[in-house]
């Protein structure tokens, strides 16, 4: 069901040829023990021009705390709809929140970038924690966030 | 119902408002130390300033933050690797690590969740309403029991588990009110039920595309104090596209890396400063003083709650159990009962256990919960009403005249009324009469005729209980032993015999205070608590009905004192006078809180004749703190019944009494204290008029005299009795 919803929300946030072509992808963020509360996590891509094209998913229900994710809320002028049925709840430090998504063929090797911003009451907000592009090669390599994220991959 | 809205909210809620005011408490600390710890900026700095040196000695500064208590936060990235810390805004240096502190981390989460997540958030929400419940209930029941808004702050009376819980409830309840309304507010908030999101402003699409613009020639920035910085985010190093975000007490705005220019603001909406205040106000960030104050209110909540639970125990103690109370929908009979100590509850449980017995339904309540329009199946509503004081409703039965008076008609039941009073007062069955002639008024069916209960006779009861029986078409055999309240047995250590000489053998009994233990201390039971004038109670052996005398000692005299003439052929008044110290009689205390002189500085006049002395006495002996008191006392003979002769001298001497006008009425030329009053009438009249309170005790024919008397004294001035009595600047306790 989840990744029913995450292909409808990709399907009416990007209008990409070729959806039909789609394969389930696992995305796996393991946090670091920071020693704070729960974090907020936006996932989302943007195309070989920095626009943001889509959500993936958004961890953390309180939309009043969005704007912390500064980078995602100024994409998208912190429109819940991009995020509706794609939002789970927040993460605690040392934590890992794995997530798979039915994503479209047409969004690997085309210059797609998936980005992670992630926040932290009271502690630094960390916009682009994560920035890898989405390539065949590079699924199953993990890459370290700035602030938080201990470790990220994307495996098919 | 407010007291119900006080007590059921208070039990229920007892554990979560503790919780949520102790971690309360201790989180309204946290922003008053980090108000005194945080370095702050000198007065004039500017974020450009600020900016300008934080880069220069972390030039990859990220972001900026300045907290309400002043602290100022900076984050950078040095070669790949995350740093912050809380910088010294004179020099730009870190000085103290920026990680939050883990025990206000942990009081945080507990105190708004509980560490249950929203299910957590919601329950402590609910303990926020339930506290802000609380405190309005409370405030409405200690406005109606002081009288008025104008006496928030009267002195208390009562238990002291009970004077402890107001004392304490009306400093804290408007930290509480505060305190609970902005957590729902912020709960509100959270979960994004209000609209008080932030505005942004647009991203701006053209910027300058050049880089590298002097922080501190950037002019938002120098018009920019630090007082007024909340965050100052930096664009990313390399990216020509980003820019500056600057977000102040009045809004968010961008300023280009380029040149410096303000791309684009947004002003703070209505209802984000709304909320920003009202998360101040919670918090104490910001306002660290208020913080710490509602901390402390806070603080009072646990011992409201304990103190709380005691009043409400000690209440149903003073009831007895109702066993298989219907519902007032479903019952055939309702039973309303007005009573003052508790003892009409007595009755009422009698007579309900009888018609259960004989097969009826019966609900039993208050008659301050009459609802008429609830009573559905009723066929007959029993009122059984105690007169309280001067012809006064009692405690259990306020509100139900005004609540009939205010009715169109009479519920369509039949009604029968039945009165409880003492008929030596002469306002015997008062508001029992008053209850009847309104339902007549109204043209409230009649089931039986007002009927009337002398002094809690189990014979009178089982009369009406008969007569009730017969209009039912049922025996009913109402056989009530009055609850006596429970006695202690008091150890008589002296006596002085007077009067023997004018036919009038009267006795000073002085007895040994009892052994009080610390529950009778907080619930204020048994002689824990009690002062010249209140009354014992005293059950003569053989007898059923106890009689009551006027303590001549207080609590802190350390005996228990009466003046007891011998009736002939009374009971009790026989058993006491030929008591020997060493023996012992059981008697219980009832509070005369009507009969006190009150704190006030004002003069008294008291006029006491015979054994009425011996209160007025004990008010003399009890005045510590030299207050003008008068004494105006009726004697027949000073050689026989001059109660208290020596130490009146004494207490002249020592200042505790003022003037001693003694009246004589054997004799030549008979006197009594009327005329004595009459004699000092410029005198009395020029202290009443100076707000002298009068206080009269003794038997009925002399206080008449007296009222007589004062009323002549008081014409002049243009007052009356009457005047002070609604005053309440004349009392009397007459027998």
């Amino acid at each position: 069901m989840k990744s029913l919803l995450a292909t409808l929300a990709l399907t009416t946030a990007l209008t990409l040829p070729g959806l039909a072509m789609a394969r389930p992808v696992t995305l796996t963020t393991t946090l670091n023990n920071y020693g704070g509360d729960g974090a907020y996590l936006a996932l989302y891509v943007t195309d070989t021009s920095g626009a943001y094209v889509g959500s993936l998913w958004m961890a953390g229900g309180k939309s009043k705390y969005y704007e912390h994710l500064s980078d995602w809320y100024r994409a998208t002028g912190g429109d819940t709809a991009q995020v509706n049925g794609i939002t789970g709840a927040s993460v605690g430090a040392g934590r890992t929140l794995e997530i798979t998504l039915d994503l479209a063929d047409a969004l690997f090797d085309a210059g797609y970038t998936l980005h992670i911003d992630a926040a932290v009451e009271d502690m630094r907000d960390s916009p682009n924690e994560v920035a890898v592009p989405l390539t065949t090669d590079g699924a199953g390599t993990p890459v370290t966030g700035r602030r938080y994220i201990a470790s990220f991959a994307y495996d098919m | 119902m407010i007291r119900a809205l006080h007590r059921w909210p208070g039990l229920l809620a007892l554990a979560l408002v503790t919780i949520l005011s102790l971690s309360g408490a201790a989180l309204s600390v946290f922003p008053a130390a980090e108000r005194i710890a945080a370095p702050q900026a000198e007065a004039g700095l500017t974020v450009a300033a600020l900016a300008d040196r934080i880069q220069a000695i972390y030039p990859g500064v990220e972001q900026i933050r300045r907290a309400p208590s002043g602290r100022i936060t900076a984050y950078w990235f040095d070669q790949g690797a995350p740093g912050a810390a809380v910088i010294d805004p004179a020099t730009g240096e870190g000085v103290a690590s920026a990680d939050p502190n883990q025990a206000e981390r942990w009081l945080t989460n507990l105190h708004r969740s509980l560490f249950l997540g929203d299910g957590g958030r919601i329950a402590m929400a609910a303990g926020a309403a339930a506290m802000l419940v609380l405190s309005l209930s409370g405030a409405a029941l200690v406005v109606r029991r002081a009288g008025g808004w104008r006496h928030w702050f009267a002195r208390l009376r009562g238990p002291l588990a009970g004077r402890l819980h107001v004392e304490i409830a009306r400093i804290a309840v408007v930290g509480l009110v505060l305190s609970s309304t902005t957590a729902l507010w912020m709960t509100a908030s959270t979960f994004d039920l209000l609209p008080d999101g932030g505005a942004i402003a647009a991203a701006p699409t053209e910027v300058s595309g050049e880089t590298g613009f002097a922080l501190d020639r950037m002019p938002t920035l120098q018009q920019t104090p630090v007082a007024e910085l909340r965050e100052l985010s930096f664009p990313y190093p390399g990216d020509a596209t980003d820019v500056f975000t600057l977000k102040t007490d009045r809004g968010t705005g961008y300023l280009d890396q380029g040149d410096g220019a303000l791309l684009a603001w947004a002003d703070l909406t209505g209802w984000e400063r709304v909320s920003e205040t009202i998360y101040m106000l919670h918090t104490g960030q910001g306002a660290a003083t208020l913080g710490l104050v509602l901390g402390l209110m806070a603080l009072g909540v646990p011992a409201m709650g304990a103190t709380g639970v005691l009043v409400w125990l000690a209440g149903r103690r003073g009831r007895p159990r109702i066993r298989g109370n219907q519902p007032a929908g479903r019952a055939e009979t309702i039973l309303l009962v007005g009573s003052e100590g508790g003892s009409t509850w007595g009755f009422a449980a009698t007579l309900q256990a009888a018609l259960t017995e004989a097969g009826q339904s019966v609900h039993v309540g208050p008659m301050s919960a009459f609802t008429p329009e609830r009573y559905t199946s009723a066929q007959r509503i029993i009122l059984l009403a105690a007169t309280y004081g001067d012809g006064a409703a009692s405690a259990s039965a306020k509100g139900f005249l005004d609540r009939l008076n205010a009715s169109d008609r009479a519920p369509n039941i039949p009604l029968a009324v039945l009165g409880f009073g003492d008929r030596s007062f002469p306002a015997y069955c008062a508001f029992a009469r008053d209850v009847a002639a309104a339902a007549q008024a109204k043209g409230w069916p009649e089931l039986l005729a007002l009927d009337t209960i002398d002094r809690q006779s189990p014979q009178d009861f089982a009369r009406w209980g008969r007569a009730l029986g017969d209009v039912l078409g049922i025996a009913l055999e109402l056989s009530h032993q009055p609850v006596l309240p429970t006695s202690e047995t008091l150890t008589l250590v002296s006596r002085r015999d007077y009067g023997a000489e004018v036919q009038a053998p009267t006795a000073i009994l002085r007895f040994a205070l009892p052994r009080v233990s610390l529950w009778q201390r907080l619930l204020g039971g048994g002689f824990a608590r009690f002062q010249a004038g209140d009354l014992i109670g005293i059950l003569p052996e053989g007898g059923s009905v106890p009689r009551l005398y006027s303590l001549a000692s207080g609590r802190r005299d350390g005996f228990i004192e009466i003046v007891v003439k011998r009736h002939p052929g009374g009971l009790c008044s026989g058993q006491l006078t030929a008591l020997e110290p060493g023996e012992t009689v059981s008697a219980f205390l009832r509070p005369n809180p009507g009969f006190r002189p009150g704190r006030s500085r004002a003069p008294l006049i008291l006029i006491g004749a015979g054994t009425g002395v011996g209160p007025l006495a004990g008010i003399v002996r009890g005045n510590a703190r030299r207050r003008p008191v008068h004494l105006f006392f009726g004697m027949r003979h000073p050689d026989s019944d001059f109660f208290y002769g020596e130490e009146l001298a004494t207490w002249q001497d020592e200042g505790r009494l003022s003037r001693l006008v003694t009246s004589v009425s054997r004799g030549a030329r008979p006197h009594y204290v009327q005329d004595a009053l009459r004699c000092e009438a410029t005198q009395v009249a020029e202290l009443i008029r100076n707000g002298a309170r009068v206080m009269v005790c003794g038997g009925r024919d002399m206080a008449a005299g007296v009222a007589d008397a004062l009323a002549e004294i008081l014409a002049p001035t243009g007052l009356t009795p009457a005047v002070l009595k609604a005053e309440g600047r004349y009392v009397e306790d007459v027998y």
